[in-house]
């Protein structure tokens, strides 16, 4: 059965890491349905998280396999119930939209805030899941949304040991 | 070591030479020419073999790689020479051979900029290699070179790449070698978890009708004698797939032969008939299992490699172990009983009896006065007392290669396996010869192949290459002939080959050669062959028309693999 799984691969800092990472995805065709990477809380590593929907069986053989590429120090595969996660939207509207009082109260009510103003433009942020920076792009769509930007997914894990803890095992 | 001023491309040198090479596949130009000017100081050292295509030089790296134990060297220039290496990188990383493959690269302020001769051959090969990396400064060339040699002869062995930039190669820096022991991210060998082997053990000594597969890590670990000793306390039949062969000597009494698609009867059904199933360095590939869903399925399975990607790939393991073969053959060694399987072993043998007469049966129907690839191989496999090193092919002959040779001695048997690369034997063979100095060395090639990279006989000529070489020419791509005849009609579409007159063609490489048609002159030319002093081309006529069998069609089961 399919399901939304996100992976997280630790790997050094070394170039053509995210080639080496997404080439092991495109030979099984899987599709990647968001990929994020940063340098994570050890200097010098990188966490990348990416997120898909395939069956379990796929994702444990991936992750074998994004084990297996030499700059990979650990890769993992989690259930949507076994992170938290997160994304963040941005959108571009005219300064003169916020004239018309209802956007005021989009912004309100979907909790988000204004990054900046400008004579002419106007950036709002918002964090939360898709369902939640699509239905706020949604709502603001009938004033006018100049430009909509969304990351991909990062996350967190509950349960699992310190990323810290499996470097020094190496 | 002491630190020295040297040049990039010294250090590209100094660098294998601290890694303890003597032997070089490859071909220069533009962008590797200042390694080429450093290696002509290293000319009494180094054996630099020229090939006549880089595709050569990397079979030929890969023939010495399977034959010596080493790690082979090839060197190719930017572009289109470093193209041409493609093919056998994805051949030596499916088939696990360690390679240190070293291009030239355009210099580094022209990459990205089209510039003659650049290509992203580090993207190219990202897929196909165990590991690559582009260098741009000569500093970094001794620790890159360092990395590769211990990421390509380290745990599940594969090809590396290293692309150095013409720049680098000029630039100077202070030289100072270290070897590579160890990369944080990276482990060559497994920790193994010795309850693993304690549960492997018990399903092992609870067994009535234990069988065990042996593929290449056998040979990769080393671990030959120790999986004698196995086999010979535990009692167990033992099996082996294409790369396995000549890991464990096939005339031993407990040998019940060669699996898969065109491997032998009694193996392929016995599969599915006994009750533990022990895979050692092997990975069940599909051209072995045929239908998985259809596979072992009765029995409990134990999957010792050294890969763990490997484990429960294809073939769900009850008890995947995690090891190299040498120690987890070691500690079962200890764990397991003394025992023999007499009537099981007995078993394999009624089958290979059924077998060995079906196919005499098959063998009438075809003319018998035309020579048949079997007959060839069995009597070389015969005078050579299985003791030679013999690279193939890819088609028939490969498959008749590997059913009817005998090979008893270990690295004895060079093929492509995993990418069945047609055009491998000939260069193979002449790496396989450096590799080993002092065997014979017999390639068997088939017609179509032969062609795909006969301009290596150049290099035959130049290097004085010692190597025999049998092509067995059935006027046909014979293998996918023979699926035209059995799934498409017979519908011979684009498979009949017109060939030159291989005899001529080698004689104006200076090799001799000879033609065989008729049976009564096979033994004694085949002797004369051997005998000859230096390389020796020998094409034998043989049946048009003769198929491979037994043969698990594709989707079948084992089970049902067909003797006719
Ligand atoms: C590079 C490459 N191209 C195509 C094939 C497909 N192929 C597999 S076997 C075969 C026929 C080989 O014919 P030949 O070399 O004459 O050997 P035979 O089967 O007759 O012994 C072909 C075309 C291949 N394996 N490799």
């Amino acid at each position: 059965m399919e399901k939304t799984y996100t992976v997280s691969v630790f790997t050094e800092n070394s170039i053509g890491m995210m080639n080496r990472v997404t080439i092991i995805f495109t030979r099984r065709h899987l599709n990647i349905d968001s990929i994020t990477a940063s340098e994570s809380e050890v200097k010098g590593v990188f966490r990348y998280t990416i997120v898909l929907r395939t069956t379990r069986d796929q994702v444990d053989k991936v992750v074998k396999q994004l084990e297996k590429v030499i700059d990979v120090l650990k890769a993992f595969v989690h259930e949507e119930s076994e992170i938290v996660h997160q994304e963040i939207a941005m959108y571009k509207m005219r300064t003169e939209s916020l004239t018309n009082g209802d956007v005021e109260k989009v912004i309100r009510k979907h909790h988000a805030r204004i990054l900046t103003v400008d004579p002419t433009f106007m950036v709002i942020e918002k964090t939360g899941h898709v369902e939640e920076t699509q239905l706020l792009l949604e709502n603001l769509q009938p004033y006018g949304v100049l430009e909509f930007v969304r990351s991909g997914r990062v996350a967190i894990t509950k349960p699992m040991k310190e990323l810290r803890s499996y470097i020094e095992e190496l | 070591m002491n630190s020295t001023k040297t040049t990039g491309a010294q250090a590209v040198m100094k660098s294998l030479v601290a890694e303890g090479v003597d032997t070089i596949f490859g071909y220069p130009g533009g962008a590797i020419m200042p390694i080429y000017d450093a290696l002509y100081d290293y000319v009494s050292t180094v054996n630099h073999v020229l090939v006549r295509h880089e595709q050569g030089a990397i079979h030929a790296a890969q023939g010495y790689a399977r034959t010596s134990k080493k790690t082979g060297v090839v060197f190719a220039t930017s572009g289109p020479g470093a193209t041409n290496l493609i093919t056998g990188m994805a051949d030596a990383l499916i088939d696990s051979t360690p390679l240190v493959c070293i291009t030239g690269q355009v210099a580094s302020h022209l990459l990205g900029t089209d510039a003659f001769q650049e290509t992203d051959v580090v993207g190219i090969s990202m897929p196909i290699t165990k590991w690559n990396c582009q260098v741009t400064k000569a500093e970094d060339i001794p620790a890159a070179i360092a990395k590769a040699f211990y990421i390509a002869q380290s745990g599940r062995p594969g090809p590396v790449l290293i692309d150095i930039t013409k720049d680098a190669q000029f630039e100077e820096m202070e030289f100072q070698y270290e070897k590579c022991t160890h990369i944080r991210s990276y482990r060559g060998r497994p920790r193994i978890n010795k309850s693993d082997l304690e549960e492997a053990a018990s399903l092992i000594n609870n067994a009535q009708k234990p069988f065990l597969l042996i593929g290449q890590g056998i040979m990769l670990s080393n671990a030959e004698k120790q999986l004698v000793e196995f086999v010979e306390k535990s009692g167990i039949p033992v099996a082996s797939t294409l790369l396995g062969l000549g890991a464990f000597p096939n005339d031993h009494p407990q040998y019940v032969g060669f699996l898969g698609m065109h491997g032998d009867y009694a193996p392929n059904i016995k599969t599915n008939e006994c009750d533990v199933l022990i895979a050692i360095g092997m990975r069940f590939d599909d051209r072995v299992t045929g239908d998985v869903s259809r596979y072992a399925t009765q029995a409990k399975v134990v999957h010792v490699d050294i890969d763990a990607a490997e484990l429960n790939k294809i073939i769900p393991a009850d008890v995947g172990v995690h090891a190299d073969a040498m120690e987890a053959l070691t500690l079962l060694l200890d764990l397991v009983q003394e025992k023999q399987h007499t009537a099981w072993l007995q078993e394999f043998k009624d089958a290979k009896k059924v077998e060995v007469e079906t196919l005499a049966e098959n063998a009438k129907e075809l003319h018998s006065e035309e020579l048949k690839m079997d007959e060839v191989i069995r009597m070389l496999s015969e005078i050579t007392n299985g003791e030679a090193v013999v690279v193939t092919d890819v088609g028939q002959h490969q498959m008749m290669a590997a059913r009817y040779y005998q090979y008893n001695k270990t690295k004895s048997n060079v093929t492509s396996g995993g990418l069945g690369t047609m055009g491998f034997a000939l260069p193979a063979a002449i790496g396989a010869k450096f590799g080993a100095p002092d065997k014979p060395v017999v390639a068997i090639i088939g017609d179509g192949g032969f062609q795909m990279t006969l301009q290596e006989l150049g290099t035959i000529l130049q290097s004085e290459v010692d190597i025999k070489i049998i092509i067995l020419n059935n006027r046909f791509l014979g293998m996918v002939r023979q699926w035209q005849q059995m799934f498409f009609e017979k519908r011979y579409s684009f498979t009949n080959m017109v060939s030159p007159d291989f005899v001529a063609l080698a004689k104006s490489y200076s090799i001799e050669a000879s033609k065989v048609e008729a049976r009564a002159d096979l033994k004694e030319i085949l002797l004369e062959m051997l005998d000859h002093k230096g390389a020796y081309l020998l094409e034998v006529m043989v049946a048009k028309e003769e198929n491979v069998f037994p043969m698990i069609p594709t989707g079948a089961s084992v089970s049902e693999v067909r003797l006719n």
